[in-house]
């Protein structure tokens, strides 16, 4: 059994992390060395480097300040930038939350905010240090999926390994939540196939349909040269590859950054912007996917990398899972699981969605997933825009069911 | 090395096989029941034809088109961005704003 923290809006946590955040990348120096300084593995920088007032961005930080692996709050902000500190300080302290807010024009700038930055993450952790616990049921437990550096064996041995123990998880009751419309281009008809109603299919194929237009004004798919150089031709060969990881359990909704899923299921992450192309291109790396999974209520985060990734995140764990012998040899002190034994016939897919399965509930349990230990906690949100989704998209809340 | 621990076919549609150990130029490689040297060096999660295939024609992976060619190609040629192109978006090299296929 999970032991979480529990939270005032009854959902629990995996960790009990401090977050502190700029507001600004004005902020983000004074932010980043309060968190060196303090060292520890379980206060986090997160920020917003904006000047400019943005709705998703204020959405995404407020989803994160009150995610339930976050304990408690400390806010740096310049001072003169638009982001609304007062709205988002209000926000966390409303979700039952310590936190104190730093305004450096005000406290006396770098070193000053510093110094008050330091005794300021003291006395929140002393108060998210009191979180009570709770035994956490997996029908409780938000899982996301990404892959990140794939190639040619992405799809045949992490993918589908991560579809079976993701098949497992909804099973039991879990939240899933696959994404990156964009890396689904080619896969919308089957996709839709599995939505628990027609209406459901057809927003799918739709948001499908969005992310190939918003993509082809960008000029480029969502597909980088090393997955050229590891034996992807296509988007939709990617695509199939990337769609093996949602398993083959039924689609119970879509969602967008920030909406957290109403019941247990598989969730499609919407995570390409609404409207005409206004900010550059939907997600600048694999992190700003992995901050939105966690808007979402993401607990933890499974990682399929062929080519090698290796990064983690703030807030939630990664769990990295190779998909190529061949990297898994060269990285292995990167890789919570190599999936690439399936291809020197050293095991099988089921037992490898089994392994991730076992590693999901020790991580969740306390255990540090590899990035945790190595001290990945990479954070990158930037300026997006969405409309919110439509009444087709949730049929479990338009019927009623838990929301 | 044999072809049985080089390639997979991953689904009985599929005109290609993926490579799942490195192939080396001159390897046995055996295809639909016969046997063939390889013509060229070829590494892990690349595809190789599984028959010939003409221009024009989809590329079918995991059961699904994943393109179509763009040139000819014989059984156990590599098929890549050289001889197949995506039906949606085009792909990048790492040279800035050089689209390949």
């Amino acid at each position: 059994m999970i032991s979480g923290y529990l939270r005032q809006d009854g959902r629990k946590g995996i960790r009990n992390v401090t977050v502190v955040a700029y507001l600004v990348e004005c902020a983000h120096h004074v932010a980043r060395r309060i968190v060196d300084k303090i060292d520890d593995p379980d206060v986090h920088l997160i920020g917003f480097p904006g000047c400019y007032p943005n709705a998703y961005a204020k959405r995404v930080m407020e989803a994160i300040a009150t995610h339930p692996n976050v304990g408690g709050v400390v806010l740096v902000s310049l001072g003169c930038e638009s982001f609304d500190r007062a709205g988002l300080a209000e926000t966390v302290r409303a979700s039952g939350r310590p936190v104190e807010l730093l305004v450096i024009q005000e406290v006396g700038g770098t070193a000053a905010t510093i110094a008050g930055g330091l005794a300021a993450v003291e006395r929140v952790r002393a108060v998210a240090a009191d979180a009570p616990r709770a035994a956490m049921a997996l029908d409780e437990l938000v899982i996301a999926t990404i892959c990140g550096g794939s190639d040619g064996t992405s799809g045949i041995t992490a993918n589908p390994a991560v579809g079976r123990a993701f098949d497992r998880f909804v099973a039991a009751g879990a939240t899933c939540i696959f994404e990156e419309t964009g890396e689904l281009v080619g896969c919308e008809t089957i996709m839709a196939d599995r939505a628990v109603t027609p209406a459901l299919g057809a927003e799918i194929e739709a948001c499908v349909k969005k992310a190939e237009a918003y993509y082809t004004i960008m000029g480029f798919g969502s597909f980088a040269p090393g997955n050229a150089e590891g034996g992807l031709t296509t988007q939709e060969e990617k695509s199939m590859g990337a769609y093996s990881k949602s398993g083959s359990s039924p689609i119970s909704g879509i969602i967008k950054p920030g909406d957290v899923p109403p019941a247990g299921g598989l969730y499609l992450l919407d995570v390409v912007p609404d409207g005409e192309p206004r900010f550059g291109f939907p997600n600048i790396s694999d992190n700003a996917e992995i901050v939105e999974l966690i808007a979402c209520g993401a607990h933890l985060t499974l990682f399929t990398t062929g080519r090698g990734s290796v990064v983690g995140s703030a807030v939630s764990p990664v769990i990295k899972i190779c998909a190529n012998p061949e990297t898994a040899r060269r990285l292995a002190a990167d890789m919570d699981i190599n999936a690439g034994r399936i291809l020197d016939n050293e095991t099988t897919l089921s037992a490898v969605g089994d392994e991730i399965y076992d590693r999901v509930i020790a991580v969740a349990s306390g255990e540090r997933s590899v990035s945790e230990e190595l001290g990945h906690r990479e954070f990158i949100l930037t300026y997006k825009a969405f409309e919110p989704i439509g009444p087709a998209c949730l049929p479990a809340r338009a019927t009623g069911a838990r929301s | 090395m044999t072809s049985a621990s080089q390639l997979i076919l991953l689904h009985e549609d599929d005109n290609v096989f993926v490579v799942v150990a490195p192939i080396e130029i001159g390897d046995i490689l055996t295809i639909g029941g016969g046997t063939l040297p390889a013509r060229e060096g070829i590494t892990v999660g690349h595809k190789i034809a599984r028959r010939p295939l003409d221009p024009g024609e989809k590329v079918i992976k995991y059961g699904a088109p994943i393109g179509s060619m763009t040139a000819h190609a014989d059984t156990g040629d590599w098929i890549h961005m050289h001889n197949m192109k995506s039906d949606y978006i085009a792909a990048h090299s790492r040279v800035a704003g050089s689209d390949v296929a």
